[in-house]
């Protein structure tokens, strides 16, 4: 055929580009936004004390999702890549600090490197600094970890957490010890000085007398977060020998307590019962003693629901990349992420638009029931902010050289509806009036 | 077993270590005349080095009763080496200069060390547990103690019992004397007072250290609690009386054991026990109860 005159070409050519660049750019406005990524900040400790046993394996747990996401890889119904399309970029920012330098360093993670979503905060006093400097800044954050019931007193529109607070774990605790021993003569308590420790203690002791009217309290201990050092504490605990010990201890104290109180047979003279024991089992392994009530702040960890198909995922991916059996942070981080993604792909059907604003994509979260590796959990609590998360403890019954983990034994679940304050009532008016309304088996 | 019973003996393990912490800091002091702040510091890493090599050691497998021997001598290498670094580095440039200055450059030395151990070992813990159950436990009064304990307080001892005879006893003990008395006419007389000021200091620094070393199998390692372990120092030296080691044994000895009987007695107290005690012999007694009253030299 008859070449094209050179000048024709260039000019089709032109055109052809021109029109090309126009209709991208004329879409642009939504495409660009929805090809930009999501920033999400995510903080955590990466050192010090809680970071080993806590922190680290939280942001681990955040890399391998944050990953698998961006490439779709998760099951049903979070296989869509991202978050509603959107690749998601990552900033991850230690928590090791005093809560004044977490409040500074948040300041500049919103300021400066202007994310769309904060996930974070592993240690109660963190969240409780954290929280109003949120709702200045006007800026969406999750709290996916810190269990302070204290959190909520003052409504927080731009905070939400997506994991059971302290209530759910020590309510749970005081069921299981009596279902477990029956009747319980005596107990004594080891938290760490702050909210977290103290509110659990308020309401494990609570629990207890309501449930168990005669039972004895010998003991509150308090010692400083991050003492790492108890051998006072636990000769007064020998001393006194209580049924029951009940500690909220977590990450590296929790593992100070046990490898300073187990060879002075701490948990031959009173049952153990400790909130957060997950983290320890892999770090103690074969020296974890049985006998001990070990939970995981909710149904996570060694007590996650193992035919939950996302949580054979997580399991699978989690070991597949550190050759190690993930602990319970992971799961309050994939509850964290998974439920922003779906609160952020039900606004873009919501609110037909295929980028959701800020206010959308918390309106949506807001009293969202979404699917975790857990199970089911529902934001109903505190006017819609608050994740309804039931717990579970099982006992511990010695180490398996074959899986190369504790197992354990006399596992029970509890439901939400039965360790759960009701949206109308606070815990402590709940308990006072013999826990009415909760749905127990 | 009653309640005094186990305070005493509780008390008295935590003044083991605490002995070791703060006879480096009362010795520094009354010889070189510097409150180092970054004492604490000195401790933990000796914590580290302890900790490190004892678990290094103990995955070799045989003779696991030689970890004590290499918290000992990692706690001495850090002496030996860290010490005269430290003070030829640093504190040679800051002898007889305004105490606001010396209290900075110490204080600037610890944070640069604490920054060190962040960068080292920063979400790493340490937990050699093994030598804290390896010489298993003995029952006082019903409740188990390791045996461990028993050796604590022999290290701290024997530390003790070795100091003073070498400021006491020996050569070198009296040209520290000399020297702490009146430096002037001791250069005069020929002793080198730099060398004497380098292996004091380590000294100090190695007291520390070992205390850090056999404090670790009973904690998890971590960077940052040296802060604390300062202000505890300072406190029980201020009790027992700067520049005086049967003053940081009263000392450490008072201060563990009230720490102990407010767990006991009082647990709210736990933390600010030390510094009521503190408050209360400053108020009787504000040179410390071994130290004797000094007319003020210009």
């Amino acid at each position: 055929m008859r070449r094209m005159p050179r000048t024709v070409a260039a000019a089709g050519i032109a055109v052809l580009a021109a029109s090309t660049a126009l209709a991208a750019t004329a879409a642009g406005g939504t495409a660009r936004a929805r090809a930009k990524p999501i920033r999400i900040g995510i903080v955590s400790f990466l050192s010090g004390p809680a970071a080993s046993p806590f922190g680290i394996p939280a942001r681990n747990g955040a890399t391998v999702l944050i990953r698998a996401l961006n490439r779709g890889a998760l099951p049903k119904p979070y296989n869509k890549i991202g978050i509603g399309g959107r690749k998601i970029q990552a900033i991850y920012l230690d928590e090791n600090g005093s809560p004044d330098q977490n409040v500074a360093n948040y300041r500049r993670l919103v300021q400066e490197k202007k994310v769309d979503l904060v996930i974070g905060y592993i240690s109660s006093e963190d969240c409780l600094a954290v929280g109003p400097v949120a709702d200045q800044l006007k800026q969406f954050t999750v709290f996916f970890d810190c269990g302070t019931s204290q959190l909520f007193s003052k409504p927080m529109p731009y905070v939400f957490r997506t994991a059971g607070d302290q209530s759910t774990d020590a309510i749970a605790a005081a069921r299981y010890v009596l279902a477990l021993k029956g009747k319980v003569k005596s107990i004594a308590g080891i938290n760490q000085n702050y909210a977290w420790g103290q509110d659990n203690w308020n309401t494990f002791s609570a629990a207890m007398k309501k449930l168990d009217p005669g039972v004895q309290i010998k003991d509150a201990l308090f010692p400083n977060l991050f003492a790492g050092q108890y051998s006072a504490e636990i000769s007064k605990l020998l001393a006194d020998r209580p049924d029951v010990i009940y500690s909220s201890f977590w990450g590296g104290d929790l593992d100070s307590l046990l490898q300073q109180g187990l060879p002075r047979g701490l948990a031959k003279s009173s049952t153990l019962v400790l909130t957060a024991a997950d983290t320890a089992l892999p770090e103690l392994g074969k020296n974890f003693p049985s006998g001990v009530v070990v939970g995981a702040r909710g149904p996570h960890g060694s007590l996650a629901p193992k035919s939950n198909p996302l949580n054979r995922w997580l399991v699978a991916a989690y070991r597949a990349k550190y050759h190690t059996a993930p602990v319970y942070p992971v799961w309050h981080m994939a509850q964290a992420i998974l439920g922003v993604k779906a609160a952020y792909e039900r606004a873009m059907v919501k609110d037909h638009t295929k980028v959701p604003t800020q206010a959308q994509w918390m309106a949506a979260l807001k009293g969202l029931t979404f699917r975790t590796p857990s199970g089911t959990i529902a934001m109903t609590r505190s006017g819609g902010h608050q994740a309804a998360e039931g717990s579970a403890y099982g006992v511990s019954a010695g180490f398996n050289p074959k899986t190369g983990e504790v197992s354990l034994t006399k596992v029970r679940t509890y439901s939400a509806a039965c360790v759960d304050a009701p949206k109308s009532m606070s815990v402590s008016a709940w308990i006072a009036s013999g826990f009415k309304g909760a749905r127990c088996p | 077993m009653s309640t005094v019973t186990i305070i005493l003996i509780d008390g008295l393990v935590t003044a083991s270590s605490l002995f070791l912490l703060s006879a480096g800091l009362s010795v520094v002091f009354g010889v070189l005349r510097i409150l180092n702040l970054a004492h604490g510091s000195l401790f933990a890493l000796g914590a580290f080095a302890g900790a490190i090599l004892s678990i290094d050691y103990l995955k070799w497998g045989r003779f696991p009763q030689g970890s004590f021997v290499v918290l000992a001598l990692s706690a001495l290498a850090l002496g030996a080496v860290a010490g005269p670094l430290i003070e030829r580095g640093l504190l040679r440039w800051i002898y007889g200069r305004e105490q606001v200055l010396q209290l900075l450059a110490t204080y600037a030395l610890f944070l640069i060390l604490e920054g060190l151990q962040q960068a080292l070992w920063g979400g790493q813990a340490y937990s050699p547990w093994v030598p804290y159950s390896l010489l298993g436990q003995m029952t006082i009064g019903g409740i188990l103690y390791p045996r461990y304990d028993l050796l604590l307080f022999g290290v701290a001892a024997g530390a003790g019992i070795l100091l003073w005879l070498l400021l006491n006893r020996s050569r070198f003990g009296r040209l520290v004397v000399a020297a702490t008395h009146d430096p002037e006419m001791s250069r005069a007389m020929g002793i080198d007072l730099s060398r004497v000021y380098t292996v004091t200091f380590a000294i100090g620094t190695a007291l520390a250290a070992l205390g850090g070393a056999f404090w670790a199998p009973t904690i998890t390692v971590l960077p940052g609690f040296a802060v604390d372990t300062t202000v505890v120092a300072f406190a029980v030296v201020v009790i027992g009386g700067l520049g005086s080691i049967g003053g940081a044994a009263l000392g450490a000895v008072i201060v563990g054991v009230a720490q102990a009987a407010a767990v006991q007695w009082a647990p709210n107290l736990e933390l600010f026990v030390i510094y009521v005690v503190m408050t209360l012999v400053l108020l009787v007694r504000p040179q410390g109860l071994f130290a004797r009253a000094a007319v003020r030299r210009i």
